[in-house]
């Protein structure tokens, strides 16, 4: 099965009007001694066998679990009109918009992602897309360094661990010093989550005041659901916002694709990597959109750009648009606050457990179990549960610890047989 | 068409929730925003209508003929997009590969990575694949980080990578971001890199050659296998970047030819979605000399049984998980169908269609190089241009025929150059059609450059004032 559509007689008219007598003529170029005889690879199936293969090891998989678990990527409720529009092909076939004129459907709806994140997160300007949380974060940093000309990168214990392996990888040879903490002295930036890791929610102003102080940035990594509810990272003063917009309609997908989200002030625009939709006008003075500043690009600055970045995550960004326009302003302070609220609601069930967040918490919290984490989350797992993250898989707690994460989707009765089983698996 | 944001109305909401069946649970002010981000208010039918009509202003694969030049805008089987909805893929989630006890729970994902790591690592001749890169850039940043890891494994002071003068941007933008100063080879008149020509830039202090091939001008580097010979005399390792595998696909393998590192393209060779400009996937590909670098954790056998690992000297994690997971399926199906078979056609009728396109152009275009288009073929409009219109104006008048432009101005060794790639899925009567409207273009540049000038008329829009909108940078609404 293939999707070729040329006929046997088609190609013999097309290899006539070439000049040459069979197709291997137009492989001359390639030496004789590296042409491949086959591949070790299984024939060709039909489309039915092929959906027959995918659906069983799909089938392999149980997603179907009632899930508490998170810890960087949550399990919201996404609009059925999110998938319905998304898929439209107009959008799925299309590619980056070098021809503005037909594409201003991809433009448009960059300018209006741009638009909303810029509000979500209380900052001037937006990028079309990074690739995902975590390259958003080493980008901000690369971002601080040309900003600031400085070379150390400080990274706060709240960032996600994988965002902070993820940031050394990308970082391996630049020169630069990636240290831990929160002392902005002599830094390019700060880099800090809100909430934590661990699921603190914790007021940034501070921080930004001492790193203004010290000529460093604050890069604030958001989890852009909870910002329905909590503090912006432009009210805490910070310089660029990057966050993994999975939480806004895209689903869980075994790691992705998700979205690196960047936003930041207007003073820093051309620091910024990525695409730029904005938007301008044509003779006759009808709006439309264009990509801007492509100066900054990889494809007209070569190995002076300021990203390598050219595909990027467009299609997840307009899932993510088409989720905020659902929600709306009010929808989204209210997901925001019955996570919130489910959450603390859950806590106060787990008074068999420690609590390890000593503040508030906006969804996700961690507990010491009386028992080996992961032995009891072997046990809710047969039960249908997953039940959370046991943190020493991370090295990010002790063999006891679990990060238990709550989204609007959960239901009191889930999270009362949840608890129940939880201490029996922990306790008995 | 208006914005979103004005067709807000105080009040109006599109989607509601279950009520709150918890106690509400209050939180200091002191934590909270001042007020809700002013998101659109508006109902379903608003945001349905809304987006339905944005699509429409979309040229697509589907919809319209999209010879963009190295972009292999190849038609996206139905079939893939299905896989990946499957509730058991795109409801999974990726912290069960993080804690052991949770891998029953995602054995069929883990069974997916493994085989389309082993199917990509024999159709290039690599011997391990790791799916983590998550677009092509992405993939040659984690090769390049490879080469810098294995030449600090052995000891090795080197610090320059060689790039063609007709690489994609992105090759020397990664290659500076895992640390090497980049030196340019520049390609003989015949669009090809000649042997002396590398030897002149060729030396010890030389960690890594990127090549694409065949190359950004359509043609398969003759002397490749002598280049890479020379790159290893000096402990040089050969990348390849992968952006045109289509030409070869079951053809040759770029491991056969002597690269030890490359990344592939699933959004172009593999027939998944472009997107909008993403999301892409670029797997990054290595022979032997790396594989105890590659980046972790891998999904890898044991007997009957799949772990997850972390390779012994890993240059660290590219992504979170395992990459575009849900990408990666669609290419799984993707070659699941065709087969090694299929792939080898996939190739053929690349090939075909570019040439039988440049057969019938050749009557008013003059192409960039005289023989031995793959995949694509480049034509110079320097003869249009000497008429008054430039490649510029040839792309837009080409939208008033319903067709996507080719790539033009790249690669940026050709001078007024339109970069045309068919693909193999698209039918002669298309291909005839395009010919046709080029050929009608070339007669009206002959008879009035100055005709093309205010094209395209049957857009949305007309010609837009690119220089406006980085003068008065309206970016956000």
């Amino acid at each position: 099965m293939s999707w070729i559509s040329t006929t046997p007689a088609e190609r013999e008219e097309m290899l006539a009007a070439i000049g040459v007598e069979t197709i291997d003529d137009l492989f001359a170029t390639i030496p004789e001694s590296v042409r491949l005889k086959g591949l070790d690879l299984p024939g060709s199936k039909s489309e039915m066998a092929v959906a027959k293969a995918v659906a069983d090891l799909a089938s392999r998989n149980t997603p179907g679990v009632v899930s508490f678990l998170g810890g960087g990527y949550y399990d919201h409720y996404i609009p059925a009109a999110v998938d319905a529009l998304a898929s439209r092909s107009e959008f799925l076939t299309a590619y980056t918009p070098y021809q503005p004129e037909c594409s201003q459907g991809t433009l448009q709806a960059i300018y209006e992602y741009q638009s909303a994140i810029c509000r979500l997160a209380g900052m001037d300007v937006a990028n079309a897309s990074l690739y995902d949380g975590g390259t958003a974060v080493f980008e901000a940093a690369t971002m601080a360094v040309r900003a600031t000309r400085r070379e150390r990168i400080v990274c706060a214990p709240s960032l996600n661990p994988l965002y902070r392996r993820m940031l050394a990888t990308h970082m391996a040879n630049l020169g630069l010093e990636i240290l831990d903490g929160d002392n902005a002295e002599g830094a390019a930036c700060v880099i800090a989550q809100n909430p934590s890791f661990l699921g603190d929610i914790q007021d940034l102003t501070d921080l930004a005041a001492r790193c203004h102080e010290h000529g460093a940035l604050l890069v604030v990594s958001f989890y852009p659901i909870s910002l329905g509810l909590l503090k912006s990272p432009g009210e805490m003063g910070a310089d660029i916002a990057v966050g993994e917009g999975q939480s806004l309609g895209l689903p869980l997908g075994f790691g992705g694709p998700y979205l690196g989200i960047m936003a930041t002030r207007k003073n820093l625009i051309r620091k910024m990597p990525g695409r730029i939709a904005a938007a301008t006008a044509d003779a006759e003075g009808r709006r439309g959109y264009v990509l801007t500043l492509q100066a900054r690009e990889q494809h007209i600055r070569r190995e002076k750009a300021m990203s390598n970045i050219c595909s990027n995550e467009a299609h997840c960004a307009l899932r993510t648009l088409i989720y905020l326009c659902m929600l709306g302003k009010e929808g989204l302070r209210e997901v925001a606050a019955q996570c919130h609220a489910k959450a603390e609601y859950l806590k106060s069930r787990l008074g068999f457990a420690e609590t390890l967040n000593a503040g508030p918490t906006f969804n996700e919290f961690a507990v010491r179990l009386p028992r080996n984490a992961a032995d009891v989350a072997q046990r809710l797992l047969d039960q249908g549960y997953t039940a959370g993250l046991p943190l020493a898989s991370l090295d990010a707690g002790g063999p006891n610890d679990l990060l238990i994460a709550v989204t609007e989707q959960r239901t009191r009765k889930e999270m009362d047989e949840f608890a129940a089983a939880l201490e029996n698996a922990s306790c008995h | 068409m208006s914005l979103i944001f004005e067709q807000s109305r105080c009040g109006r909401r599109a989607m509601k929730l279950e009520p709150l069946d918890v106690p509400e649970a209050p939180l200091a002010d002191a934590l909270c925003r001042q007020s809700p981000a002013e998101l659109p208010e508006v109902s379903e039918l608003d945001v349905v209508r809304h987006f339905t009509n944005l699509s429409r202003k979309n040229f697509g694969v589907d919809s319209h003929f999209y010879p963009l030049g190295s972009c292999t805008m190849k038609y996206n089987p139905k079939i893939a997009d299905v896989a990946a909805g499957l509730p058991g893929f795109a409801g999974l989630h990726p912290h069960l590969a993080t804690e052991h006890t949770y891998w029953p729970a995602c054995g069929g994902a883990l069974a997916l990575i493994h085989e389309t790591e082993r199917l990509l690592a024999e159709i290039a001749g690599m011997r391990q694949v790791s799916l983590q890169p998550m677009a092509g850039a992405h993939g040659e940043l984690a090769g390049t980080l490879l080469i810098a890891a294995y030449h600090r494994d052995k000891g090795n002071r080197k610090d320059t990578i060689i790039v063609p003068d007709s690489a994609h941007g992105t090759n020397p933008a990664s290659a500076a971001i895992a640390g090497y100063k980049v030196v340019e080879v520049p390609s003989d008149k015949d669009g090809t890199i000649h042997v002396d020509s590398f030897r002149a830039v060729l030396n010890e202090s030389v960690a890594g050659v990127m090549l694409t091939c065949p190359n950004t001008h359509g043609l398969f580097e003759p002397a490749v296998q002598e280049l890479a010979k020379l790159a290893h005399e000096v402990d040089a390792l050969m990348y390849y970047d992968g952006a045109n595998l289509n030409a070869i696909i079951g053809k040759c393998r770029p491991g056969d030819l002597g690269f030890d590192v490359m990344h592939f393209n699933l959004h172009k060779t593999f027939g998944t979605p472009h997107g909008m400009g993403g999301p892409g996937s670029g797997p990054v590909g290595v022979g032997e000399r790396l594989e105890p670098f590659l980046p972790g954790p891998r999904v890898i056998r044991a007997g009957e049984d799949l772990r997850i690992a972390v390779p012994p000297k890993s240059i660290g994690q590219m992504a979170p998980f395992f990459g575009n997971f849900l990408v990666a399926v669609r290419a799984y199906a993707y070659i699941l169908q065709l087969g090694g078979e299929g792939l080898r056609e996939v190739a053929e009728n690349a090939v075909l269609n570019a040439n039988y396109m440049l057969a019938r152009l050749r009557a008013a275009y003059q192409p960039a190089f005289e023989s031995g288009f793959m995949h694509e073929c480049v034509l110079t409009g320097t003869p249009q241009a000497k008429q008054g219109a430039r490649a510029l104006d040839i792309a837009k008048a080409l939208l008033d025929y319903g067709f996507h432009a080719p790539t033009v101005y790249f690669p940026l060794t050709v001078k007024e150059s339109l970069m045309i790639e068919p693909t193999e899925t698209e039918s002669k009567a298309t291909l005839d059609a395009f010919c046709e409207a080029m050929l009608e273009i070339a007669a009206a540049i002959e008879k009035d450059a100055a005709s093309l000038a205010d094209a395209p008329r049957t857009t949305p829009v007309g010609r837009l004032d690119e220089v406006r909108a980085a003068k008065e940078l309206d970016v956000a609404y």
